[in-house]
């Protein structure tokens, strides 16, 4: 059985957007939760976190930045192409029941993940601030998306090149400053960003909760390949989180692990384009 | 009727002490390969070993099978060289003849009981088990007609595909009941597929297996995880099962739990072995999945799994893979076979030796292991001498991986999503002799059940829960 692309958008020059046919998995998901691919027989089984989901046509939404192996070989598949294996939802549903005000925060590619929990809170009558960070204007992304699943968003980019200059922890400052009072903060995107903004945030004691996306295999803690070391215990990304609270995260331990499989992954790239055997 | 029937005649029995040896890889060869180590018997052998079975009327070898097997029947007629008759003596009883002839610890079950085994060596009932399954797989399998049984019109739903959950769909499919298998992987055959390396039990093996199933109609879903795409209750309330076997393994990791375990190049052993065999890390970069083995691999437990992950770490190019061991060469829990493999693989044997801290470099990657000697006191619970640790014997040793294979326990998926299905402190699901659990009709065996046991044991727990299905189903509107 193959899990057909029903869709696919270009979102700028490095991030696309696919909705893939899975209907049993678009039944169950939630915010928070993950998916876990394999293109095809020689494929690496990949997590991807749910950015969207839609419960009456099946469609589960990933958005993907083409930077490894699998995510280059996914770049080259089209609308009616299928990928072999997909299985989800895996994780755990973020806690969103019972937030009043929060700051959901994205940084690049992690504004896809951040988008579904806060069109969530939205939906569940809490006020939404929305505080997303790019290179620049052209790597943009969801900006609709986003307007409407926010009360107050706020797009920042690292060259000032749309007209708001600066890190997303900045914003967030600012914001703390001018004396916004959130429930909770919650921080997706690149390891260094959601450290530098729990840092922020543990000097102004909000909560927050931040999304990991180590390498896994399996995504029902058989390997234990994702572990993350949280308030001095080491627990699966996969089954206790991929949420957890950013302020007891053992960030270095999470960065250096990070780098596990580096240099595979040049190899992996490399070597992509000949392969002895491979069907396409 | 075989040609070679007749050419033979069943004279008294073959009185040497000795098994025939079975024909293997050179050890040097071999733990440069994948290959299947062991090549198994040609006819000639099987049938000169089948003949130092007795034939005793009191049948000891048959208790020691968890799903009693017909031993000396089948024996019977592979003296006679009616292979494919004594195929179908030993399927009566078992479904995977291929994978028990390899993986089960007949030294300690059949075998242990044979009379044979007073004097001399018992008879080589696992490698005739395993010559009897090839010989139909590569002679028989392909004309055989599977008749699909005539539907019952109830179903049954499988959680999990490996051995337990095949057996059970096996017997219930035969039954007539309309039999669907959940595995959340991507492939079918759970700990034989994932676990178990290649060169011990080739994945082809399982694989036929598993088709054999589908033929007898049952269906296999794989990339479902019940508990989190589909929960138990629903497989009743929406999906309409009448019953549900519950056979999700052992899945759970244990790690030491001490300082560095963190660092790169520290597996647990489930994750070093299911990218080597499931993903088939040993054919990157043809496949995707990479494996980090490096030159020097310490794989800490004395287990099954540990051997199976040294000798991988050995055939991926490791020049110094140690089994770190806290007790001595005797309490090794592995079978002596796969020890004295590894031995003879080139795996070395840290004995009374127990890690307590990795040591890394600046970048987060393993380098060191620092381990502490042990001496075996007192006898603990389990019976085992208990190891203390040998004050001031600190020592480092330089590694590039470590491998933790100090077990496994039940995956808490479907015991968190499944109310009234109560469960032991251990994380098992608690089920009776014949595998019912406090939930009605939900049923449930093998290392789920158990705890991390063996291949055949959980074939058992399935045979069982099997037959109280029907029982229980057939009484039911």
């Amino acid at each position: 059985m193959a899990y057909e692309i029903l869709r696919k958008e270009t979102l700028n020059p490095q991030i696309f957007l696919m909705e893939i046919l899975a209907p049993a998995v678009a039944k169950k998901a939630e915010p928070g939760q993950f998916i876990i691919l394999r293109i095809d027989e020689f494929g690496e089984r990949v997590p991807f976190t749910i950015a969207d989901y839609d419960r009456e046509k099946g469609g589960v939404t990933i958005i993907v930045q083409a930077v490894g192996k699998t995510t280059q070989d996914l770049a080259k598949l089209e609308a009616g192409d299928s990928v072999l294996d997909f299985v989800g939802p895996l994780g755990v549903p973020t806690p969103l029941e019972g937030l009043k005000k929060v700051a959901v925060i994205g940084g690049g590619l992690g504004t896809a993940i951040a988008y579904p929990q806060a069109k969530k809170l939205k939906s569940l009558g809490a006020e939404v601030t929305a505080i997303v960070g790019f290179r620049s204007v052209d790597f943009i992304i969801l900006n609709d998306e986003m307007t409407a699943a926010s009360d107050k968003l706020i797009v920042a980019t690292d060259d000032g090149s749309n007209g708001n200059k600066g890190f997303v922890t900045d914003k967030l400052k600012e914001e703390l400053d001018a004396g916004e009072k959130f429930d909770e903060v919650i921080a997706i995107g690149p390891l260094p960003m959601m450290r530098a903004v729990c840092k922020l945030t543990e000097q102004y004691g909000v909560p927050t909760t931040v999304s990991m996306n180590p390498v896994m295999i399996d995504g029902t803690g058989m390997c234990g390949g994702c572990r993350v070391i949280v308030d001095g215990q080491p627990k699966f990304a996969c089954v206790d989180g991929p949420d957890f609270d950013g302020h007891k995260i053992d960030w270095d331990a999470a960065m250096k692990r990070q780098q596990m499989y580096k240099s595979h992954e040049k190899q992996s790239c490399a070597d992509g384009k000949c392969r002895i055997g491979r069907g396409k | 009727m075989p040609y070679w029937k007749g050419e033979i005649t069943v004279a008294k029995a073959n009185m040497r002490n000795d098994k025939n040896p079975m024909p293997e890889q050179e050890p040097n060869v071999r733990n440069k390969n994948f290959l299947e180590v062991a090549t198994g018997y040609t006819a000639e052998a099987a049938i000169d070993e089948a003949k130092r079975c007795l034939n005793c009327p009191r049948k000891p070898c048959v208790n020691g099978c968890p799903v009693g097997v017909k031993i000396p029947e089948f024996i019977a007629l592979v003296a006679e060289g009616d292979f494919e008759g004594a195929y179908a003596k030993i399927s009566e009883t078992n479904a995977l003849p291929a994978v028990c002839g390899r993986v089960c610890p007949q030294e300690s079950q059949c075998e242990s009981k044979c009379v044979r085994g007073i004097k001399g060596e018992p008879v080589g009932i696992g490698r005739l088990e395993r010559f009897v399954a090839d010989y139909y797989r590569e002679n028989c399998a392909a004309k055989e007609e599977i008749v699909k049984p005539e539907p019952n019109g109830k179903k049954v739903a499988v959680v999990g595909s490996g051995p337990s959950g095949l057996t059970v769909a096996g017997d219930l499919a035969k039954l007539g009941y309309d039999v669907t298998i959940y595995e959340a992987f991507h492939t079918a055959g759970g700990v034989l597929m994932y676990g178990i390396p290649e060169f011990r039990l080739p994945k082809a093996i399982v694989q036929q297996e598993v088709d054999k199933l589908r033929k007898y109609g049952v269906k296999i879903e794989t990339n479902v995880v019940v508990g989190k795409t589909i929960l138990v209750d629903e497989l009743f309330e929406e999906m309409g099962y009448d019953a549900v076997y519950v056979a999700s393994g052992a899945g759970l990791p244990s790690f030491l739990g001490i300082e560095g375990e963190q660092l790169n190049g520290v597996y647990s052993a489930n994750e070093f072995l299911t990218r080597v065999n499931l993903m088939k890390a040993y054919r990157f970069p043809e496949y995707d999945t990479p494996v980090y083995c490096g030159n020097s691999v310490a794989v800490f437990g004395g287990g099954n799994v540990a051997m199976d992950a040294a000798r991988s770490a050995k055939r991926l190019g490791a020049e110094n893979v140690y089994i770190v061991y806290r007790r001595g060469k005797e309490e090794l829990p592995a079978r002596a076979e796969e020890v004295a493999h590894a031995e003879e693989e080139g795996v070395k044997f840290l004995l009374l030796q127990n890690p307590t801290k990795f040591i890394g470099d600046e970048n987060g990657w393993l380098k060191a292991v620092e381990v502490v000697d042990m001496e075996l006191g007192e006898p603990d619970e389990s019976g085992r001498r208990r190891p203390q640790v040998v004050a001031g014997s600190e020592h480092t040793i330089e590694i590039d991986a470590a491998i933790i294979s100090i077990g496994q326990s039940p995956n808490p998926l479907i015991k968190n999503t499944t109310k009234g299905l109560e469960t032991n402190k251990r994380g098992c699901i608690v089920a009776d002799e014949k595998g019912a659990t406090s939930k009605p009709f939900v049923y449930a065996g093998g290392d789920a059940v158990t705890g991390a046991a063996t291949v055949i044991l959980a074939m058992g727990a399935g045979k069982t829960a099997a037959q109280a299905i029907h029982e229980a189903l057939q009484n039911k509107n």
